[in-house]
């Protein structure tokens, strides 16, 4: 690792002032960051944690739905969620293991959307809203193909404000090495439809299945998707799994997604 | 008889101080004035080096010295450690394997250069000033095309890149083919067995200790086998005096044969060292190992069986490409040829066998004996080919192998291959593992996983495997240039206690607990009050180390016999004492005694008398109670056993479970069966790992895809299931006294067919009929995939 400069601002407008800095970067829970620098893989020149910020902490319920502060790590989350929306509870605590649930945030996640991360499914799915310093974001604009967001140099989110759904579950099938989500569907059924989403799968990062979307919202029902094909076009192939092995894989978590909903 | 002695489930000693942090492994040695180092290693996968410019880095604050391969062109190469050679009569390809890689890079991860600077972080921040000039050229990955194309070569001077084409035994190979050509059926398997990565636990690391005053070397190593390192380094990479070179290998966190061989690190931190007359210290990191260590298996094999109608084997033959990656380690050349197409004829009486295997090199990490090393390949093979056989000819894999085992009355055994089984009974094991597998009771679970929505299957894998590889002078024949002997010394101290310096070393394998079991028993007195001593070149004697199962049958043959010395000096110290014949005297549960008479004197008053000979036969016996003895086995051992898996497959999405896997070994007689237990366990998960997570991953650059575990799959607990093991279908060794077999390695060797055929056979019973081989891993997607058609 190399040497660096540590910032731990309480509240977002200094974060801001100090992301402005020349070779800035965000730091929440560290799960990814962390062991790239340890790697020598990333040097910036300025850490700015973001978990002091009380602003950014905690979950509650208000008039837009539940509002999760952007440094809430996944352990809170699935602690203090799981009455309110056990969908989004439940795939919290299905990320890595203890360690990573009590220091990894769901706004480090976002931050980075990995294409095998659970989080960006949930956000996708439940057609929430990413709160930034700046600016309000809409799921369906946020994320922009594998590690790429909406978000602007210096852009830090703040919350995320998910509509809760009715019914709601995610299905992920892990990657046997890393136990990331070699494919994770999030369905989630609300009064005026149902939305899918889709992790893990695409070289174009978490995807909604739109077929799947009209035909569960017609009948939210396993069998409503049997019929549905997924082309394997565009679907990641490597060392775990083929395109075409991923794209079964989105219909059968589909399937076992509408099921497990609650 | 003390309570501790042979056959107790004695609590491991060893594991108080590892489970509570007191290890002292490499890693927790830090010597007065240490200063760190890293390796430059290849990030392309072959090159031609053109520059190492160090200047700027030399410049770098804390940089003590940088060395690169041109450093060390004048000193010898690491060395092969068995001539193979090839069926043409020709020697084997023998490229020099330099201390760092001079001239060319040969596979990503080869090291080129050392810094060392005060401090680590110094260090790495030095190795990034270090610019490298490499010519990348094409990388040779596939080990078809190496052999096809003949420009393009891992070492400019072997064409083919074939290191050796080895024929066992080639005299026998017009009958085989002949039994082929005649034969009512043929049953033929194409195969790969996966490369892995060992990852043990405790990562490499190195720390050289030259002394200007005294001129000697120290070395602190990951080593299984400090003594051979000694001399390897000694004797053919650095031209150090043996005598003033000490090799010591503290606790070794798991070795799995990794930790066999000796690595250029080792020497360029000795030699680091004496340039800056300063210890200097390494440490590999993880992504180190994955890229440097020595890799496992890497077979691509055709193999067929030829049968009568009823199932009989007629002939069974072989077609290998073993992978040895850019260099021959130590023993690469052993694995894949006598470690490999010796074990051809398995458990069964086989009339003619045939091995062929090409060694090739490719711009990949070089590969040697992992846990196992060649058995699991032989094994794999040949279970999996008699599974298709049996499927092929409709006969139950349980029968086909029953009736083609060799018989308890057949012994010994002379197989068409080679060796000589002393002994055995396979039909012994295969009726426990029904009983205790319950394998009656399979098609009820088998209805019972069905109404789940999941396939179940039974594979079994009837196994046999060769330990403890002797003896010396045969091995030599062959083409061997180490000795296979072992040796231990037996100090009983003036008080009667005693520490027993031993040849093997223990890095996991609880030697320290199982030792003193031996020596408790033949001396009467507790095992608590024996201690060994090993991993030290200045304290024990020249020793060949562990691997292959060997400790207990070899240096525990050693100790035995060591011992035996003690008690036979004892008689004559008790003679004296007793004013006795020394022919009257006889020993037993820890007492000297006159025969027939109530005059006895205890061990402890012996070894008294020894260490203070003041009632004592000067003239004609030295003082002393000390006794060393090295033991050359006069064969292999031959443990056996048979396993049954019994998976569930997913349907949907391929995802394998082990719902149930029964093992029935015979391992000799066993010293303590608590740890034989936990051996058995680790190996099955090792062997687990393979069938279904486990794979060493190259692109067609030869960049490792598999570098780290988010992408190279361990086993972890919920991936494993709980397991039956048994122990008690003995038949003991006929030539150690011990009548011991090794039980380290046969989890690893029985269990990959026994997964693998079951997930076949859950695939088949499931309705995918076309379904007769999986490759491992048998991944989710590849099961998927397969009964996709």
């Amino acid at each position: 690792m190399h040497n660096f400069e540590f910032v731990k601002p309480s509240t977002v407008a200094d974060a801001v002032k100090a992301m402005a800095g020349s070779g800035a970067q965000a730091l929440s829970g560290g799960q990814t960051l962390l062991p790239t620098m340890k790697a020598r893989l990333a040097a910036p020149a300025v850490l700015v944690s973001l978990t002091g910020v009380a602003e950014m902490k905690g979950v509650c319920m208000g008039d837009d739905g539940l509002s999760v502060g952007a440094a809430t790590t996944h352990a809170t989350v699935a602690a203090e969620a799981r009455k309110s929306f056990a969908g989004l509870a439940n795939l919290a605590n299905g990320i890595g293991d203890p360690a990573v649930r009590n220091r990894g945030t769901i706004g480090g996640s976002l931050a980075n959307n990995d294409p095998a991360a659970c989080y960006p499914s949930a956000v996708l799915a439940a057609g929430a809203t990413v709160h930034t310093n700046m600016r309000k974001i809409a799921a369906d604009d946020y994320f922009q193909g594998m590690f790429t967001t909406a978000l602007k140099e210096g852009e830090i989110i703040t919350s995320v404000t998910f509509p809760v759904p009715h019914k709601s579950a995610y299905v992920k099938f892990n990657q046997p090495a890393s136990r990331f989500a070699l494919t994770g569907v999030f369905v989630a059924k609300f009064a005026n439809g149902v939305r899918v989403a889709v992790t893990g799968a695409s070289n174009n990062g978490v995807f909604r299945w739109k077929e799947a979307e009209a035909a569960l919202s017609a009948n939210f029902a396993a069998g409503a998707v049997a019929g549905l094909v997924v082309s394997p076009k565009d679907m990641i192939n490597d060392l775990h799994g083929t395109a075409a092995y991923r794209a079964n894989l989105v219909k059968v978590l589909t399937k076992r997604a509408v099921d497990a909903a609650s | 008889m003390p309570k501790d002695g042979i056959g107790a489930s004695t609590v491991r000693r060893e594991d108080i101080r590892f489970l509570t942090g007191k290890g002292r492994y490499t890693a927790d040695i830090n010597l007065r004035g240490q200063a760190y180092a890293v390796f430059l290693r290849s990030d392309v996968a072959h090159g031609r080096i053109n520059d190492i410019d160090t200047k700027a880095a030399m410049a770098m604050p804390g940089v003590l010295a940088i060395m690169t391969g041109a450093d060390f062109a004048a000193m010898g190469g690491n060395p092969a450690g068995w001539h193979i050679p090839s069926r043409d009569g020709s020697a084997m390809k023998e490229p020099k394997r330099p201390v760092l890689a001079h001239g060319k890079v040969r596979h990503v991860g080869d090291a080129y250069a050392i810094v060392v600077a005060e401090t680590l972080e110094q260090a790495r921040d030095a190795a990034e000033a270090v610019v490298t000039d490499i010519t990348e050229l094409p990388a040779i990955v596939d080990m078809a095309q190496a052999i096809a194309n003949s420009d393009n070569r891992v070492h400019d001077e072997i064409a083919n890149n074939v290191c050796f084409d080895w024929g066992w035994i080639e005299d026998n190979r017009a009958a085989v083919d002949a039994a082929f050509a005649s034969a009512p059926h043929v049953t033929t398997l194409e195969l790969t067995n996966n490369r892995l990565a060992p990852n043990a636990m405790e990562t490499r690391a190195s720390i050289g200790d030259y002394d200007s005053g005294t001129e000697d070397y120290k070395l602190y190593t990951t080593s299984q086998n400090p003594h051979l390192s000694r001399l390897l380094i000694a004797a053919f990479v650095m031209g150090i005096p043996e005598n003033k070179l000490t090799v010591v290998a503290p606790d070794v966190g798991g070795g799995f044969g990794s930790k066999i061989y000796h690595y250029g690190e080792e020497a360029a931190v000795l030699a680091a060292s004496k340039a800056i007359d300063r210890p200097v210290k390494w440490v590999a990191d993880r992504s180190e190992a994955f890229l440097s260590d020595a890799h496992g298996r890497d077979h691509v094999t055709k193999i067929q069986l030829a049968t009568d109608k009823q199932g009989n084997f007629l002939a069974l033959r072989t077609e290998t490409m073993a992978n040895v990656g850019a260099y021959l380690s130590n023993f690469s050349t052993a694995t894949p040829t006598f470690l490999h197409g010796t074990l051809m004829a398995g458990p069964y009486k086989t009339p003619l066998v045939y091995v062929n295997v090409k060694a090739v090199f490719t711009n990949t990490a070089p590969v040697d004996a992992y846990r196992g090393a060649g058995r699991p390949e032989a094994t794999y093979s040949i279970e999996r080919v008699v599974d298709k056989a049996a499927h092929e000819l409709g006969i139950d894999p349980l029968e086909i192998r029953r009736r083609n085992f060799i018989q308890p009355d057949q012994y010994p055994y002379t197989t068409p291959v080679g060796l000589v089984y002393d002994t055995g009974n396979y039909n012994a094991t295969l009726d426990k593992l029904i009983d205790i597998g319950d394998l009656a009771g399979f098609e009820k679970r088998a209805a019972a996983s069905k109404a789940k929505g999941k396939l179940r299957g039974l594979g079994l894998s009837t196994w046999i495997e060769a330990c403890g590889i002797a003896p010396s002078n045969l091995v030599g024949v062959l083409g061997a240039r180490v000795g296979l002997y072992d040796a231990a010394t037996v100090r009983v101290n003036a008080t009667g206690n005693i520490s027993v310096m031993t040849g093997a070393h223990s890095h996991g394998q609880g030697h320290e607990t199982v030792f003193p079991q031996v020596v408790a028993d033949m001396l009467g007195i507790p095992a608590s009050s024996i201690d060994i001593v090993h991993g030290d070149t200045s304290k024990i004697p020249f020793g060949m180390g562990s691997y292959g199962s060997r400790s207990l049958a070899v240096c525990g043959t050693a100790i035995v016999k060591a011992t035996e010395k003690i008690i036979a000096k004892g008689k004559k110290i008790a003679a004296h004492m007793l004013e006795a014949a020394e022919s009257d005297i006889t020993f037993a549960d820890g007492k000297f005694s006159v025969a027939g008479t109530d005059k006895a004197k205890t061990f402890g008053e012996i070894a008294f008398s020894a260490y203070v000979p003041h009632n004592y036969p000067l003239e004609t016996l030295e003082p002393g109670l000390e006794e060393t003895a090295f033991y050359d086995p006069a064969n292999f051992t031959y443990p056996a056993g048979a396993y049954a898996c019994e998976v569930e497959v997913d349907p949907e999405t391929g995802q394998v479970t082990i719902e149930k896997f029964t093992c029935a070994d015979d391992f000799g007689n066993v010293i303590n069966p608590m740890i034989v237990a936990g051996q058995v366990h680790g190996g099955v998960a090792q062997g687990i790992g393979q069938a279904l997570l486990e794979n060493v991953a190259y692109d067609d650059n030869g960049q490792l895809l598999s570098g780290s575990f988010m992408d190279y799959a361990m086993p972890r607990a919920d991936d494993l299931p709980f397991y039956t093991v048994d122990h008690s279908c003995n038949t003991p060794c006929t030539h150690n006294p011990l009548g011991v077999k090794g039980c380290g390695e046969a989890g690893a060797i029985g269990t990959p067919p026994a997964v693998v055929n079951a997930v076949v056979n859950a695939l088949q019973r499931g309705g995918h009929k076309h379904v007769t081989h999986l490759e491992m891993p048998v991944s989710p997607s590849r099961v998927w995939a397969a009964m996709q058609g």
